[in-house]
């Protein structure tokens, strides 16, 4: 399962670098216009990082993931995501995941965001994406969907979150400086946890 | 004596608050600017804050000042990862960046302990400019 966690990871990296320009441009909106810069610059360094040694198991994976993002992002979601990979570090399986696993890595990703950037859904940040994206998981296991079903539905709603800041004034971090004039643009944290999100999905099913 | 750390996004913002602070401070009083990115960028880089620490820390204390975002996010990770014994007595002020480490710098100049100290930077006066 490690082989296929280092896939994965790359491919979130691949992800992240090839919207370099996307993200950085959502961010010259509302903020300071470097979260394309930073996230890809971060996750350069994990594919370095990957490419350079074997990991015996998902928690060493990820934990060097998280280490790296740290050191290297310069920006709020070096700690955000940082903080969220090492959370996930810590609980996640090395076999096959299955929906209780994945509530489990969202939830504590939740927990390590919120823990770092005292945020609350609705304040315009990444936790509009991954919040709905964990209770969809949540939702689907008390309806017993297979986790296909849960995993398309975890999408959908990760997406739904995104674009649902476009419309919300930011509360949290450099664009809420802005006040009303934050509304109106995606909320780049959120898109960047989409782009993971969604990468994940595809990559797991 | 306390010692201070200054974080800011920005090398030049860092440093000019520490040569700033210096020119009032007296005694043995240690000020460490830690501003940008490893690569030079404007940003934060945890590590060296957490390099800072241990290069600084006494048992009189450290105060640390920072300036938004990403530098407060970072000393509060950093601070996380300190053993409880160190923890206790590294503190984020909650106050103006300049203006804390200037006072910051004199009132431990004096001999003030942490706690006096933290009253003055965190008091409302701090940041009344009229």
């Amino acid at each position: 399962m490690t082989e296929k966690s280092k896939e994965i990871i790359n491919k979130v990296a691949d992800v992240i670098i090839e919207n370099k320009k996307y993200l950085t441009e959502l961010d010259s909106a509302i903020g300071d216009g470097d979260h394309g810069i930073n996230m890809s610059k971060g996750f350069n360094k994990v594919k370095e990082k990957l490419e350079a040694k074997d990991y015996e198991s998902n928690k060493e994976l990820i934990k060097t993931v998280a280490m790296t993002l740290i050191s290297t992002v310069g920006g709020a979601s070096g700690p955000l995501y940082g903080t969220a990979f090492l959370n996930i570090s810590k609980i996640i399986p090395d076999a096959d995941f299955d929906l209780d696993s994945l509530i489990e890595i969202g939830e504590s990703a939740v927990a390590g965001i919120q823990k770092r950037g005292k945020a609350e859904q609705g304040e315009k940040t990444m936790l509009d994406t991954i919040i709905p994206a964990v209770n969809s998981l949540k939702e689907s296991k008390e309806n017993g969907d297979n986790i296909e079903e849960a995993l398309k539905q975890c999408k959908a709603k990760a997406e739904e979150g995104m674009k649902a800041t476009i419309d919300m004034q930011a509360t949290k971090g450099r664009a809420s400086y802005l006040g009303k004039r934050s509304i109106g643009h995606q909320d780049p944290g959120a898109t960047s946890s989409y782009l993971i999100i969604k990468t994940v999905v595809d990559e797991l099913y | 004596m306390v010692n201070i750390i200054l974080v800011s996004h920005v090398k030049e913002i860092a440093e000019g608050a520490k040569k700033l602070a210096e020119q009032m401070k007296q005694g043995d009083v240690e000020i460490i600017a830690v501003g940008g990115t490893p690569d030079g960028d404007i940003g934060t880089d945890p590590d060296a804050i957490e390099t800072a620490v241990n290069e600084i820390y006494k048992e009189d204390g450290v105060i640390i000042l920072a300036d938004l975002g990403s530098a407060i996010m970072s000393v509060n990770m950093v601070l996380d990862w300190l053993e409880e014994e160190v923890r206790e007595k590294v503190v984020l002020a909650d106050a103006p960046f300049v203006e804390g480490a200037v006072v910051a710098a004199v009132e431990a100049g004096m001999g003030n302990k942490i706690e006096e100290i933290l009253e003055s930077i965190e008091s409302a006066d701090m940041i009344k400019k009229n």
